[in-house]
């Protein structure tokens, strides 16, 4: 089959490789019918993440139809139709039976790693380097899903591909991120990023009662979506002091609570920001934590920092105090997709939301290589691609 | 030294409260499970190899190590083995712990599974099922007597074999076994279940011995249980708790890759 693999920084080619085979009695394999480039590939791409070999075929949204099942997995057929969530998780150690599904204990079949860096280890991801289990993923023709019975989720055939791509991923990653804020009605929620996970943070903050949502990026192409398709007021942090606009639009309180959808590869301004990028240059530090710490300083007393962007390591010059003296609360982590899945399956269903509305481009699996670099580097236009095998 | 040693062994087993004698009481978990007789016997023998030992007739390293372990049980009338198995040839009513600290080579690592005590239990109970997570055995077969033949893997396609069997086994709580006479490694271990309350599953704290005789394999059954035995079992048990929670080892062996 052909499949989109890592081959070094900034280095990615469609490769023919064997097709998958089942290899646990719970597995299944999927013929990939839709799949996108995540944001969080960029870091792949972009050589931030450690652990990543030569090869590993990447991917980690997709959908498709079912072709073969394990010999152990219930309430799935060949023909099913269904997405795919990104996290791996085997339904039954401590964590899923909570729905605390991206902190799975058993998929993960590399946790070694994760351990002598955090600790301990979260679930296996597709497609998202051996920290993360070396699961092949799903830019590709086929692949090989593990759980299958707790994992994939069947989709109603009135609904497109492109209506429910976004489910294995990214809208529930701004569902989540959302839901951490605990809105209440009337409130007001400032979100960090305009990409795919921010655009839908706007939009399920909207579905969960926000009365406002500010956006803030420096991509005008962007900011003017969250604007037009997502009913932001919007902010380019470049063009204006951001604290005070803050204060400003939110008359002295500070928003509600404050989204930070951007994660490590912030792009910081002024000196802070050239500082960080020294840092990170310098291995000093791993993290640029720009976004965040302007979510920290915005937010209101007693409000809440939802973190869905990722971060990887240690982050340097974090406001604690200001996070302390507004009694202010940290939610943050993977996403759980499982839970969310159908929830948000019958939100898509019931009207309340198209999440195609963040694809800009198309392209066809083979010219993925091509749709790296044009998603890497302009950000103006492209938001989101998919592929199609 | 070793006469020093022996003369203070001496006391101590004869019951006088030397200093000696009173610092090894202090020793941490090493309780009396060797009678009386035995802990003469220990000394006799323990002594005997300390003299070799000085007349130079033996390997030194090999008959300090001897001697001393030989020593130590006559004057503490502690059997690190015997503990490990939970067995006591002292006229003792005390509670037998599992295992104790002490030579050879001796590991205990705890997971939490999240299913029912009673079925830990039975899952481990059926020996037949620890190859399936202990990666070193290769083959574990139950007689009806109770006993059980285990083959393990060795260095260079060697396997080592022992007979085995289950010394204490108190439903849904303890199993603990040991191998028997003539076995290529001296092995002991025991698990522990202990349900947690809440709906926080059971805990299972494995402790496992392998004391390996001077003998002819000694160094093949010190590389048997790997550069780090800690490694080996906490892999083992991180094993067991996919099988019981998962039904399976997830794995990525076999899958697709582009060129490396």
């Amino acid at each position: 089959m052909k499949a989109l693999c890592w081959r070094g920084k900034k280095d990615v080619a469609v490769e023919r490789v064997p097709d998958p085979k089942i290899l646990n009695s719970r597995d299944a394999i999927i013929r990939v019918t839709t799949t996108a480039i995540c944001g969080s590939d960029l870091h792949l791409y972009d050589g931030y993440i450690p652990t990543m070999k030569a090869g590993d075929i990447l991917g980690h949204e997709f959908m498709g139809e079912v072709v073969e099942t394990g010999r152990d997995v219930t309430g799935l057929q060949p023909g099913d139709r269904v997405v795919v969530p990104f996290t791996i998780a085997c339904g039954g150690c401590f964590f899923c039976k909570k729905q605390l599904y991206s902190a799975c204990d058993n998929s993960n079949t590399k946790p070694e790693l994760a351990e002598a860096v955090y600790g301990y280890s979260g679930s296996g991801l597709f497609g998202y380097s051996h920290m993360m289990g070396g699961y092949a993923g799903g830019q590709a023709e086929y692949v090989r899903v593990p759980f299958a019975d707790i994992g994939p989720c069947k989709v109603p055939s009135h609904l497109s591909d492109e209506q429910v791509l976004f489910l294995t991923d990214i809208f529930p990653t701004g569902y989540m991120a959302a839901e951490n804020c605990n809105i209440e009605p009337g409130d007001t929620v400032a979100v960090w990023g305009c990409g795919p996970v921010g655009l839908f943070c706007i939009k399920s903050a909207f579905l969960l009662g926000a009365a406002r949502v500010i956006a803030i990026d420096d991509v005008e192409g962007r900011l003017k979506k969250a604007r037009e398709d997502c009913g932001a007021e919007t902010v380019n942090f470049s063009r204006v002091d951001l604290l005070r606009t803050l204060d400003e639009m939110t008359a002295g309180r500070g928003p509600d609570s404050c989204i930070d959808a951007v994660g490590l590869e912030a792009h910081g301004t002024g000196v802070a920001g050239i500082y960080d990028r020294v840092k990170t240059a310098a291995y000093m530090a791993t993290d640029r934590p720009t976004a965040l710490r302007m979510a920290i300083m915005a937010c209101r007393k007693g409000g809440t920092v939802s973190i869905p962007g990722v971060y990887g390591g240690l982050l340097d010059k974090l406001p604690m105090g200001a996070a302390f003296s507004k009694g202010l609360t940290f939610k943050m982590g993977q996403t759980h997709v499982h839970k969310y899945l159908k929830p948000l399956m019958g939100r898509i269903e019931r009207g309340e939301i198209d999440p195609s509305f963040v694809i800009t481009h198309r392209y066809k699996l083979a010219d993925a290589a091509r749709a790296y670099a044009e998603f890497s580097t302009q950000k103006d236009e492209c938001v989101k691609v998919v592929l199609k095998p | 030294m070793a006469a020093t040693l022996l003369a203070a062994a001496v006391k101590s087993v004869a019951g006088s409260e030397s200093g000696v004698a009173r610092v090894v009481n202090k020793l941490p978990q090493a309780r009396t499970n060797v009678s009386a007789n035995e802990r003469w016997l220990s000394l006799i023998a323990g002594g005997t190899v300390a003299g070799l030992c000085l007349s130079g007739r033996t390997p030194p390293l090999l008959s300090t190590i001897l001697g001393t372990g030989l020593i130590y049980r006559a004057m503490t009338g502690n059997c690190v083995l015997y503990q490990a198995l939970g067995v006591s040839t002292a006229d003792s009513t005390r509670p037998q712990s599992a295992i104790a600290a002490g030579h050879g080579t001796r590991v205990d690592h705890a997971v939490i599974v999240n299913r029912p005590a009673s079925e830990v239990y039975e899952f481990w109970r059926d020996l037949e099922n620890l190859p399936r997570f202990m990666t070193h055995l290769v083959d574990v077969d139950t007689t009806t007597d109770g006993r059980s033949h285990w083959v393990a893997k060795g260095p260079l396609g060697l396997k080592a074999e022992w007979d085995a069997e289950i010394v204490t086994d108190v439903p849904n709580k303890l199993i603990a076994w040991k191998s028997l006479d003539g076995a290529d490694v001296d092995t002991a271990g025991s698990v522990h279940f202990t349900e947690l309350p809440g709906d926080h599953g059971t805990e299972v704290r494995v402790e496992l011995k392998y004391d390996p005789p001077a003998g002819k394999l000694g160094t093949a059954v010190a590389k048997l249980v790997g550069r780090s035995p800690e490694e080996q079992v906490k892999a083992d048990m991180r094993r067991f708790k996919q099988i019981m929670e998962a039904g399976e080892v997830p794995t990525t062996q076999g899958q697709p890759h582009g060129q490396r």
